[in-house]
């Protein structure tokens, strides 16, 4: 089922960490399987921030080698960066196996994703400006309290509450999907792609890699490869209503943009609360309300409709 | 035909007498044969009670109802619902129930008698095989507004999302605003009155039953038609919107009238009081 989120506000930040832990908690009963955010923060110059993770959740309890294998795999990417004369500013340690960089680095982004990927067992979550992409097993407040999002200042977030339905529960199969090699882009999907294959491999010979088995990564991958050939934002997600297919809701963030788009069958909720100064949405309005608990105007968009804002 | 009525009746199969294929007639609240669930609290519309649902879950909430008509109250009103789900739901009683908020997904479902009243919005599936009674909605509706619908009216006055009435039964649904795509599909019987803007496929696949339109329509589903509006529609629409402080954008007599092309029956020429009988 899954259930989906995002909020953004409008000129101004806010502590969006508290803010998108309390819309997933509320969502927990569309899927207790694992839990994700997306979280844009207030971007400092010239600085990225890596998310990644060198081992599954499940690793830790298979293998007696399993904890040195993650400290040899960390060492392995600490080495790459600065092989590629990126300055790591920063280091954060979320979980044994996830952890969280500031750097400073000028060169080819999609070679340094690529070298670090090539590590054994190392896999990026996302790179960015703003964006900082947490996933994990457990509903939001269990991930929340692991990887302390509560007190995050940033602009806008997304999230998702997963029900594993066609691939593994694991960190990797959970949304959001950062579209890789692009900076600041994710996306959280509730549905089902029926062309998933199909339009993969197209992605795949255009030079994309995947990490999962997840239909949702295709949206990921796919709106930002629009978004590379030229097509905004808007236009990117319009022309995904022809090109994908299936039944679908899904919500995408970029540096200083959110995004939603419904198939043309309407077949999955989602609901939309719009002031001058915040945007919520989510599948149930029980999530919008753990925000604005008291009395709102609030409505469904309707079949093949794309909506975007800007922070 | 009136003895398979009353045979029926005696059978307690259902609550409105049928005598054509696309003709209801609702039981009197007046009637000594009015129907009443055996177990049905004794309720007075004057004895009222208010309760704030802040803190509650859905099954405390559900359960109180029901402890305050079990007290005989007849009018009831709840605060602060918050969009929970399942709210009003599966209440077979004569019942004034206000809610002061608005409700999630499958509010008032399964419910047979009610009159409810809901300041906010409702999420998906409101109402879904409401079988009498009254549920009006001031803000807007999400999808499967009233799907399978079996009798009573069902009245949001702002917009709803898609697959409005989808296998509606019976009953009226009247829509202020306007409607998403696949609205009326495989709708059986009663009346859905849309009266702002209607959604691609409308009345896709429709067997019986009539729909109209007073604003725009994006384009009609599989074996829906355009019917002839009479006098009788037109006075039955002014009525009925009447009650509910509605009123056609550009009256009733220009709103569009659609009925099932019926090309794609392929079923017996039984009325259904005989097929339940049959069955």
């Amino acid at each position: 089922m899954c259930g989906i989120a995002g909020l953004i506000h409008r000129g101004k930040s806010s502590d969006i960490g508290s803010e998108m832990v309390s819309m997933l908690q509320s969502l927990k009963h569309r899927g207790p399987d694992s839990t994700g955010f997306a979280l844009y923060g207030v971007p400092e110059e010239n600085r990225c921030i890596l998310r990644f993770k060198v081992a599954e959740q499940e690793d830790l309890s298979s293998g007696f080698d399993i904890h040195a294998q993650i400290k040899e795999r960390k060492a392995t990417v600490d080495e790459r960066l600065k092989e590629l004369g990126a300055s790591v500013v920063e280091k954060d340690e979320a979980t044994e196996y996830a952890f969280r960089y500031e750097f400073e680095y000028d060169g080819d982004m999609r070679r340094l994703a690529d070298y670090i990927e090539d590590g054994d067992g190392a896999e990026i979550l996302s790179i960015g400006r703003g964006l900082e992409l947490i996933k994990d097993l457990g509903d939001a407040t269990v991930v929340s309290d692991a990887y302390d999002l509560k007190g995050f200042q940033g602009t806008h977030a997304i999230g998702h509450t997963r029900m594993a339905t066609e691939s593994d529960v694991d960190i990797r199969s959970a949304h959001p999907y950062w579209a890789y090699p692009f900076n600041d882009v994710s996306v959280v999907h509730n549905g089902q792609l029926t062309n998933y294959w199909t339009s993969r491999r197209e992605l795949e010979r255009r030079g994309h890699r995947f990490m999962s088995n997840c239909d949702s990564e295709v949206i990921a991958v796919y709106i930002a490869d629009r978004m590379n050939q030229g097509d905004d934002l808007e236009a990117a997600m319009k022309r995904s209503i022809d090109e994908l297919d299936g039944v679908f809701t899904y919500i995408v963030a970029t540096s200083d943009k959110l995004g939603m788009a419904k198939d043309v069958m309407a077949a999955k909720p989602m609901v939309l609360y719009e002031s001058d100064d915040f945007v919520g949405l989510a599948s149930e309005e029980v999530a919008i309300r753990s925000v604005f608990p008291h009395e709102i105007d609030t409505w469904d968009p309707y079949e093949g409709e794309v909506k975007v804002w800007q922070a | 035909m009136a003895g398979v009525a009353h045979k029926s009746h005696e059978m307690g199969l259902h609550s409105e007498q049928l005598s054509g294929r696309t003709q209801q007639r609702f039981f009197s609240a007046t009637e000594e044969e009015n129907f009443v669930y055996p177990w049905s609290y004794e309720v007075d519309f004057d004895k009222s009670a208010q309760f704030d649902a802040e803190g509650m879950d859905t099954p405390q909430i559900n359960v109180k109802i029901r402890e305050l008509m079990q007290q005989g109250h007849g009018t009831i009103t709840v605060k602060n619902p918050m969009a929970r789900h399942s709210l009003g739901v599966g209440i077979l009683n004569r019942l004034n129930l206000n809610f002061e908020g608005s409700l999630g997904y499958f509010g008032c479902g399964l419910i047979d008698g009610p009159n409810v009243h809901i300041s906010g919005r409702v999420g998906w599936s409101c109402a879904e095989n409401m079988m009498a009674g009254t549920v009006v909605i001031e803000k807007n509706g999400g999808s499967t507004f009233g799907a399978a619908m079996r009798g009573g009216d069902l009245v949001c006055k702002g917009d709803v999302g898609s697959r409005t009435g989808i296998d509606q039964k019976g009953g009226t649904i009247i829509v202020g605003g306007r409607t998403g795509a696949f609205s009326g599909f495989m709708m059986q019987r009663g009346r859905m009155v849309i009266l702002g803007d209607a959604g691609k496929n409308l009345g896709d696949s429709m067997y019986d039953g009539t729909i109209y339109v007073g604003g725009k329509l994006t384009d009609l589903g599989v074996d829906c038609v355009e019917g002839e509006m009479t006098d009788l529609d037109v006075k039955w629409l002014n009525d009925k919107l009447g009650k509910y402080g509605l009123e056609a954008p550009n009256g009733a007599e220009n709103m569009t009238k659609l009925v099932s092309g019926k090309q794609l029956w392929n079923y017996d020429n039984l009325e259904p009081t005989e097929k339940k009988l049959v069955l």
